[in-house]
């Protein structure tokens, strides 16, 4: 595997690993993003699955992978990629399996599995110093059950099971979970956050992921068509601006030393990353919500001005 | 032939030595975890060649069991009640992978109120996973049925995964003489594992675990198992004629003491079997022609070996060890199962007995045998009953008086 950094997205290799006409939904950026990374990782791999939309790309008989695939539960595959990892090792180890059979195992979730339900496997696999991947499609809600809150929604998304109305207008009311600083304290070789929005830098990241054995994990935001209620032609936009705005901070963490990969050169107003989604229409009409536009647009501001005096970051 | 005084956790774990486990992922319950302690000891002494991870949960324990087994290798792991309980969703889950894995459970009654004692709602909780089930009597048996097991597992006919079941205290931590088979003649028994169906390789890209959609697709995989399960009573069959031959020791899948020509006979599991077999002895000596009837294979259920062990018999009591609320004694469903379309079914009474580990005293025992004498001319048969002493009524009484409660 060639680790050194691709410049431009011509270098993106554009044979593609996943083959076209999945189940999940047009415009999904979870999709978009796990195209990219399986450039990178190749077609030795092992995917293992947590309950979420990207169960529903293995249905039998149909795989659209050239890889193979083990579906779990919802709060486990961290715990299967264990039994994995240490199965082909013994059957390496004890001469059972060419090496050249190996495999990378790849964990691949939503951000329920990864936020909640999993979020003590996923400790334990990375406290062990698993020797895995994680790629994590967050998009903010439980998406494969309609979008419903998660501890990854953010402040004032609308959800079906936290609705903006009289008693709470702003939707949602706690702030998204902060899922890169708690992978983070267990200080695993590799961490990133990535964005379809930016596959030079996702790619990069994975390639540098490759030189460290342990635990490489990758938190996508994935902008999501039916929950966000956006134009299925939208997802890339909307993921850039996410970038733009500084409301996707995309950053990796060496052995827990974290800095920013991609800084937003005029960083924008975050309304123009929130007034095209549906999620956070509530925020705009029948009347703008200004309370809570600041409060967002003031939890932004403080995320940056906390990351420049934490490091220091070339605009 | 050398015995060693060995307690069931032993016997398991020298069951999971011989049969040369490749991997071990564990997480500690009481009255498990000696299993598991025996196995991290032997393989980081190197005399076990074997990959120990104690993981986060049990039901990251079963995922990991489940997913070293998908990818070829021999896997062991051991629980034991709320644990159990705790990965029940994986149990299912791991059976319809259709993986060979073998798991302990070491029985203790389920909270509330927690305990530590046995009975046997925790494994028959299971009973309808997918996992076959071996419940033991004795140390010996553990160990065997541990090196059965693998042979059943693994045999391309059933390939399901198999829990082994032993009582906490009674038997994992009471000491009894076990011969510790040569391991030529496990060798022979049971030849290194060679995953045809699932494994993982990059050269052979496989979708494991895949969902499925609709009703007759999901209904084909689930009868899938069912037959599987069901094949693996002649599978069994053969399994421990060779054990048999090979060990000199038998297991059928049920076991009568005393049982040919009795009238009344006491069905038990697990190693308060022991108990009830002293009771018949004790009322054959009283002139009753009393046996017992052990079931050992409960999944697949052998209902044919059943009703011929007990059909033409005056009366048949089940003493069910477990209870299943709002119903009663869940084995005397699955024996009525057995026998209802019979022309001369018995009798057949009901007992709930030894919940959290209470001890059935011989008293206890005599009155069931009464109860059986009893139940004929009588024609109605009364209501499933509880086991409990007099004493234990009074004891009970000046608890609930501390408690300020009588
Ligand atoms: S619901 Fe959202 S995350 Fe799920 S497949 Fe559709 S677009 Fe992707």
């Amino acid at each position: 595997m060639n680790i050194a950094p691709i410049k431009s997205i011509k270098d993106i290799p554009t044979e593609e690993d996943i083959f076209p006409g999945t189940p999940v939904c047009a415009g999904c950026g979870g999709l978009l993003a796990l195209r990219h990374c399986l450039k990178v990782l190749g077609k030795k791999v092992v995917i293992v699955n947590a309950a979420g939309c990207f169960t529903l790309l293995s249905i039998y008989p149909f795989t659209p992978f050239q890889n193979s695939w083990l579906y779990t539960a919802m709060a486990c595959a961290p715990a299967g990629a264990q039994g994995i990892r240490d199965a082909l090792d013994i059957l390496i180890k004890k001469g059972r399996l060419d090496p050249e059979e190996d495999l990378k195992v790849v964990v691949l979730t939503g951000d329920g599995a990864a936020y909640d339900i999993g979020i003590a496997s996923t400790s334990g696999a990375i406290y062990r110093n698993l020797d895995f991947y994680y790629i994590c499609y967050d998009n903010e809600a439980y998406g494969n059950t309609g979008f419903q809150w998660s501890g990854a929604t953010p402040f004032a998304s609308k959800t079906g099971t936290t609705p903006a109305g009289r008693i709470s207008p702003t939707g949602t009311e706690l702030s998204k979970k902060n899922l890169f600083e708690i992978w983070k304290s267990h200080k695993p070789p590799y961490l990133a956050t990535i964005s379809p929005a930016h596959p030079v830098d996702l790619i990069n990241k994975f390639k540098k992921a490759e030189q460290y054995k342990g635990p490489k994990l990758f938190i996508n935001l994935s902008p999501c068509p039916p929950g966000w209620a956006t134009d299925t032609s939208y997802t890339a936009r909307l993921a850039k601006l996410a970038v733009d705005t500084g409301i996707w901070a995309l950053k990796e963490a060496v052995y827990g030393e974290a800095r920013h990969t991609v800084i937003p050169r005029r960083v924008k107003p975050v309304e123009e990353y929130l007034k095209g989604q549906g999620r956070f229409a509530h925020l705009f009409k029948p009347s703008r919500q200004e309370d809570a536009l600041k409060k967002i647009q003031e939890m932004v501001d403080r995320y940056w001005n906390e990351a420049r005096k934490a490091e220091v970051i070339k605009e | 032939m050398m015995k060693e005084m060995l307690t069931g956790n032993a016997a398991a774990a020298w069951g999971v030595r011989l049969a040369e486990v490749d991997y071990v992922p564990a997480y500690p319950i009481t009255p498990q975890t000696e299993i598991i302690e025996t196995l991290a000891k032997w393989i980081c002494d190197g005399v076990m060649e074997a990959r120990f991870v104690t993981v986060d949960s049990e039901h990251s324990m079963i995922t990991a069991a489940g997913a070293a087994s998908a990818t070829g290798v021999r896997v062991f792991t051991a629980t034991s009640s709320q644990g159990l309980l705790y990965g029940f969703e994986m149990l299912y889950t791991v059976a319809g992978w259709r993986v060979p894995l073998v798991m302990i459970n070491v029985s203790r009654g389920l909270s509330a109120p927690i305990t530590l004692e046995p009975d046997h709602n925790d494994v028959l909780a299971a009973r309808d996973s997918g996992f076959l089930q071996i419940h033991c009597e004795t140390c010996q048996e553990v160990l065997d049925s541990i090196l059965m097991a693998y042979r059943l597992a693994e045999d391309e006919r059933v390939l399901l995964p198999v829990l082994v079941n032993m009582d906490g205290f009674y038997l994992s931590f009471t000491r009894e003489p076990v011969e510790i088979p040569d391991i030529k003649k496990v060798k022979r028994f049971l030849p290194p594992y060679q995953p045809k169906h699932a494994f993982f390789k990059a050269s052979q890209p496989m979708a494991q675990g895949v969902a499925v959609i609709g009703g007759p697709v999901y209904s084909y995989f689930k009868y899938q198992m069912h037959l599987a399960s069901r094949k693996a009573l002649e599978v069994y069959k053969e399994v421990s004629d060779e054990f048999k031959e090979i060990f000199g020791r038998a297991y059928n899948t049920i076991e009568g003491y005393m049982a040919d020509d009795a009238e009344y006979i006491l069905v038990m599991t697990n190693s308060f079997s022991t108990l009830g077999k002293a009771a018949v002895k004790n009322a054959r000596s009283k002139g009753i022609k009393a046996g017992l009837l052990r079931l050992r294979l409960l999944r697949p259920f052998p209902e044919k070996d059943i009703f011929d062990a007990i059909i033409g018999k005056k009366v048949v009591a089940v003493l069910d060890q477990n209870i299943s609320i709002g119903k009663g004694g869940i084995l005397y469903s699955e024996i009525s199962s057995a026998i209802c379309n019979g022309k001369e079914s018995p009798l057949l009474l009901s007992f709930v007995g030894g919940l959290g580990g209470k001890n059935i005293s011989p008293e206890e025992f005599e009155f069931i045998f009464d109860s059986m004498i009893k139940a004929i001319g009588i024609g109605e048969i009364p209501a499933s009953r509880l086991l409990y002493t007099e004493a234990e009524w009074k004891e009970m009484d000046s608890l609930k008086k501390m408690a300020g409660k009588l």
